[in-house]
């Protein structure tokens, strides 16, 4: 690195730029990293939340997808899923959106109906049964309502017996309940979808019964707006890594062609092709780094300010994966301009010689 | 070191034609000796020190520095080679804009996988050789033409070679400024034994060089 990092110092203002590009880059997709997976749990975490192996939907027309919206089966799904080669557990499932009222206060929900064995962590309080119903902590928070408190859910009133862990659903705050009362609140005898757990492959016999199953992470594309809104959201973060691949690639490329003729003074010096491929390397590499580690560090400290008012997740993953990602695409964009390095002609040093 | 070029010839491409750059080059060098090569613009001077360099290989003929023969080196044979027994003196010095004065000649040490230590000695002690070693943390920008070519000559002896190509040191130097460079190089050459081609289109100092050869078509004749 013995040429690298002189240059460094001696066009520090070019590389600065770079640096603060590649930083910016970095930030940007740090902070839609974050955002995606707030986004994410917000949409799905009481799916993800789910115990459970496999949900299985009515199944949907041709061209469509499973989706908690549209999806309505007879109560007696669940024994067809038990039933099931492998199925070791299945439980009645239902989701609606409706309305919360408590003192004076209203916030739109989304009401799933199940077993209890299938809530998060209870926070306070004992299971529902019956017209009661569990709200989630920051429901409860919200809307001041306490274990033992009675609220109106889609107009009827039942008793808060217990606050769970804090889940989402289609962004809406949850209110979990058995599905019996679910059943009642929704005003249906039908039921959702059914949630499954086995003990080897799945099967696929429930397609026959009008059912088509899926693995819990898979259900997430059933909740409304999910797979557009991660797909839209990836392919911003797709973008911006190709064009930070692009736009270092460029940069070296023109610094590459801008030395030239220092280039085949070192090969003309005795320098190999691969010290001079090594050297061009750890520069861009020393480059990415630090601009890279500085963005994510800029992301993390606006994450998390945004994470008080935004769906944002700042973690290890949302961090340090783009980070890599960004220094790994950015390597690959280097690596692909600077590989000419290995193709100057030390005959160029000579200037007249042909 | 002796250099011995025997019946070299080198053509390159010239749209469907071939350009003959030497032909029929013979040509010895005894250590110690400053031979100057003159010639029109296209003679084949610079050709002749690529090919004496190492840095293209002739289509036919030999090229020997003392007992090796340098046409059957590979490339990373003659990269070795020009490492640790060929210094280079390029025309407008060709110094790196990054690197100081001291830096330039720290590269050739660093090439060779050289301690620093003793390389910083050695470099500092060439560029006093050359009067310049109260600029050594100088950048190229930062100096005269003439110092720069000081450099050059400096950087060209960090390696201890044997061999020394330089290739019209005075171009862009006044009449003074490149009569100090080419007599420097006469003293290096005999001082340190170091057989040294120069190749020069300016006949005011060929009478500092122990010899002259004129190129004239890729020919070489007494000069």
């Amino acid at each position: 690195m013995f040429i690298a990092v002189r240059d460094l110092r001696f066009a520090r203002g070019r590389f600065a730029l770079l640096g603060a590009v590649i930083a910016l880059m970095t930030l940007m997709v740090v902070l839609l990293t974050g955002l995606t997976a707030g986004l994410g749990a917000a949409s799905v975490s009481a799916v993800a939340a789910l115990p459970v192996d496999d949900i299985s939907f009515q199944r949907p027309t041709d061209g469509q997808q499973v989706s908690f919206a549209t999806s309505s089966l007879p109560a007696e799904a669940v024994a067809t899923v038990a039933a099931q080669p492998g199925a070791t557990a299945a439980w009645a499932l239902g989701a609606s959106t409706t309305r919360l009222q408590a003192d004076g206060r209203s916030a739109t929900v989304a009401l799933l109906g199940g077993d209890p064995a299938l809530y998060p962590a209870l926070r306070q309080g004992q299971a529902p049964a019956g017209a009661e119903v569990a709200l989630t902590a920051d429901l409860a928070e919200a809307q001041s309502v306490s274990v033992g408190d009675t609220v109106a859910v889609g107009g009827q009133h039942v008793r808060v017996a217990a606050v769970v862990a804090t889940t989402s659903f289609n962004h809406l705050p949850v209110v979990y309940t058995p599905i019996s009362t679910w059943q009642n609140l929704a005003r249906t005898d039908t039921i959702t979808a059914v949630a499954s757990t086995r003990d080897g492959e799945a099967s696929a016999a429930t397609d026959a019964a009008g059912m088509t199953t899926v693995s819990r992470d898979e259900a997430f594309t059933a909740v409304g707006g999910y797979a557009s809104e991660q797909g839209s959201l990836n392919l911003m973060r797709g973008l911006l890594l190709a064009v930070s691949a692009l736009v270092v690639g460029a940069f070296f490329t023109v610094w590459t062609m801008q030395r030239g003729v220092d280039l085949a003074v070192v090969r003309a010096l005795g320098g190999s092709r691969g010290y001079l491929l090594r050297d061009a390397l750890a520069q861009a590499g020393i480059v990415l780094l630090v601009g890279a580690a500085v963005g994510a560090g800029a992301a993390a400290g606006l994450g998390a300010v945004a994470a008080r008012v935004v769906p944002f997740v700042l973690d290890a993953s949302t961090v340090g994966v783009p980070l890599a990602a960004m220094v790994a695409v950015g390597a690959l964009g280097a690596a692909f301009s600077v590989r000419r390095v290995s193709t100057v002609d030390p005959l160029t040093a000579l200037g007249a010689a042909r | 070191m002796t250099l011995t070029l025997t019946d070299v010839r080198l053509t390159y491409p010239d749209g469907d034609r071939r350009l003959v750059a030497l032909d029929a080059v013979n040509l010895r060098i005894t250590p110690g000796e400053l031979v100057a090569v003159t010639g029109p613009s296209g003679s084949g001077k610079s050709s002749l020190l690529a090919v004496a360099g190492a840095l293209t290989s002739p289509e036919s003929g030999t090229v020997r520095i003392e007992d090796a023969d340098v046409t059957a080196l590979d490339h990373k044979g003659r990269d070795r080679l020009r490492r640790e027994r060929i210094g280079f003196v390029f025309q407008q010095a060709n110094l790196l804009a990054s690197l100081s004065a001291l830096d330039q000649l720290l590269l050739v040490a660093h090439l060779s996988g050289a301690s620093r230590r003793p390389a910083e000695a050695r470099a500092r002690q060439l560029l006093d050789r050359v009067e310049l070693g109260g600029k050594a943390h100088k950048r190229p920008h930062q100096l005269s033409g003439g110092e720069r070519q000081r450099v050059g000559v400096a950087r060209a002896l960090m390696g201890t070679p044997a061999l020394l190509l330089v290739d019209e040191p005075t171009s862009a130097l006044d009449h003074d400024r490149g009569e100090a460079v080419v007599s420097l190089l006469r003293d290096i050459a005999h001082e340190q034994h170091v057989a040294t081609v120069m190749v020069t289109h300016d006949l005011h100092y060929l009478h500092l060089a122990d010899r002259t050869v004129a190129m004239q078509d890729g020919r070489l004749a007494a000069g």
